[in-house]
Order: C-alpha cells, then structure tokens, then sequence
C-alpha cells in the first residue's frame, strides 16, 4: 500500500505540473477530504446499526448458532478458523448481504467480520491469512442481481436491461474464482 | 423472476432484524440495552477507518484532477487497440476499482452520449456489475483493524482487478 500511495501522489503531482492542472490538483486534495468525511459519516450511521443488531445476536447466542449451521460451507475457504467462532457468522451475513446487493448492511458486517478475524489474529497489524481471503472475495464482488445497474439502463429507456444479469453473473463468477487463483498462487510464492 | 429477488432482497433485512429482535427477547435478553451497547463500538470503528480513508480518497482525487488517470487510460487504449474496446469502456475499467460514486457517473454520462444500446453501454454495464471498489474496501476493512502490513494482498487485488476486467470486457464482445 505504502510503495502503491507513494506512486499515484508523486506520479499526480508530476502530471500536475507538466499539463498545467496544478490548481484542480491542489482542489482534488481537498475535496478527497470531504468525501472522506461524508462517507465517514455516512458509514457512521450503518456501521453503529449493524454494531447493534450483531450484539443482540451475541447477547442471545444466535451468533454461535449460525456459524455452526455454515461452518461446513466456509471453512472451506477459511481453513483456520476454530470452532462455531462468530467471525463464521459475520463472513457469512457479508457475503449474503453481498449477493442480494445489499450495500447498507455488506460493509458493516464485512467490518465485523474483519474484527472477529481480527480476534484470531496473534500478530495484531498483520494481516492473516483468513483477512486476505475475505477481502479479496469482497473485492471480487459477487452479486446475483446488479440493481444499480438495471436501475440506470432502465431510467435511460433501455428496452431490456436485464439482459445484463447473466453475462455479468459469468463474468462475476469467473472473476471470482480466478481471483481466489490469484491469492492461492501469490501465497505459494510467498510462503 | 428479477422482480421476485428484488423483493426479496428488500425483505431480507427487515425479517432478518425482526428475527434477531424475538429471538433475542426469548432468550432473555433486553434487546434495547443490548443494541445501545453494541451501537456504542461504532463510533471508535469509524475513527480508526477516517485516517485511511482520507489517506487513499487524496490519492485518488488527485490521480483524476491532475490527467494522469486520462494519460492511464489512453496508454491502455493504444496497448490494446487491437481489441478494438471503446474508449469509455476503458475509462470506465479504470475508474470502477478506484472510485464508486464517480464510476456511476462516467457509466450514467456513457449512457447519455453513447446510447443504451452501444458496445461502450453494454460493456460498461458488465464492467460495472462485475467489478468492486477494491480501494474503498482495502481502506475501510484494513483501516477497521488497523492493519499495517499487507503482506502481498496489494499485489494480489490488482491483478485479480486486472483480470477480472479482461474477463468482463470478453463477456461483453461475446454476449453483445
């Protein structure tokens, strides 16, 4: 992350100077920053709901319930995981919340899947590599129904815009799969 | 058969709360007190994702507004202008891992000017679906625990965005 941050502020500033876009540059800065506190705020809200529907899972015991009904499925995937542990439970909800494209409740279960994992972590600001898998699932992004997507094609007078659903479920799922390939592969070399 | 899983996706969180809620309350638990506790973490989470946040949004802002993302783009379109893929596909592959909120925008304007049913709509519509954030998730789920090293998971999302829009892109010649 260090050397890719690096990259793209030196690479911008130099660009910046030679196409004379120095001052949308030096404005972009400081509108990342607002975008950043909005989203902050935005995930605010979201984060503190979920933060409190998960606790009622905890206090009443349903979080270990569920992580034993689909620990079969994603210990699979996540190799290290020991017993019912919760994080099976918030790994699971993300990537249901994921496939119905519901974007308000991924996110926050996704932070709290991270947490749970956080929980196995023995070196904490290290990665493991249970995190690594759960995130690059995420970012593979599986969906069933792309909403956004219909959503807009449709408002533009699109005479059928579901025909996108299929080429871009195979393409999700491809795509997913080559990117758990990817990570298998890095973490050979890596070893 | 979609409209019957969008409804169900707008059910799930509601019977899903409702379900958590009773269950909860069977078990014996004070199913208020218990949410204010749990909602109570949330504010110490999203002081620790801000600074990442902030970190990769300057980052990216600065990579739009300063033409190195245009010079980016034209550079892979030239690599592959054999494939013959429309320029605002390839705006829309580069910008779809950095930012969420200005790829709705690029794929609404390509809409707009190109038409609904132009190989840049309907490749872009595949890109689109098919592609994640993959920088807004890197900071918001590594900032959530404060992850310093990455290891090689940098590396490993790239080239799966990499490919993962090559694959998006091949779909789309071979539906559309």
């Amino acid at each position: 992350m260090n050397i890719l941050w690096l990259i793209m502020i030196c690479v911008s500033i130099v660009f910046a100077i030679f196409t004379g876009n120095l001052e949308a540059f030096t404005k972009s800065i400081f509108d990342g920053a607002k975008a950043a506190v909005e989203i902050s705020l935005y995930l605010l809200g979201i984060v503190s709901v979920w933060m409190g529907v998960t606790r009622i899972l905890e206090d009443s015991g349903l979080i270990y319930r569920i992580a034993h009904l689909f620990k079969p499925i994603i210990s699979r995937l996540f190799k290290n995981i020991p017993g019912d542990h919760p994080s099976i439970t918030a790994i699971t909800l993300n990537v249901l919340a994921n496939l119905f494209g519901l974007g308000n409740a991924a996110t926050p279960l996704g932070i709290k899947a991270m947490q749970e994992l956080d929980g196995l972590n023995e070196d904490k600001g290290t990665i493991t590599p249970e995190m690594m898998t759960f995130i690059v699932i995420n970012t593979a992004s599986i969906q069933l129904i792309p909403f956004s997507v219909i959503g807009i094609l449709a408002s533009y007078g699109h005479r059928n815009p579901a025909a996108v659903v299929v080429p871009i479920l195979i393409a999700t799922a491809i795509s997913t799969m080559t990117a758990l390939f990817v990570l298998a592969a890095f973490r050979k070399v890596f070893r | 058969m979609i409209t019957y899983i969008e409804y169900l996706s707008l059910l799930i969180i509601p019977l899903f709360i409702l379900f958590t809620v009773l269950y909860g309350t069977f078990k014996k638990v004070r199913v208020y007190d218990s949410f204010v506790t749990g909602a109570k973490e949330g504010p110490a989470i999203i002081l620790n994702i801000f600074p990442y946040l902030l970190t990769i949004f300057v980052a990216i802002k600065g990579f739009q507004a300063s033409g190195a993302f245009d010079y980016v783009r034209n550079a892979f379109y030239s690599v592959f202008a054999f494939l013959d893929i429309p320029i605002e596909a390839l705006s829309m592959a580069v910008m779809k891992p950095l930012s969420g909120s200005a790829s709705t925008a690029l794929f609404t304007d390509i809409v707009t000017t190109t038409g609904t049913d132009s190989m840049a709509t309907q490749m872009s519509a595949i890109i689109m679906g098919s592609a994640e954030t993959t920088f807004y998730v890197l900071a918001v789920y590594l900032g959530s625990v404060s992850i310093r090293k990455t290891r090689y998971l940098v590396p490993v999302c790239l080239v799966a965005d990499f490919i993962g829009i090559v694959i998006a892109i091949f779909v789309a010649k071979w539906f559309f």
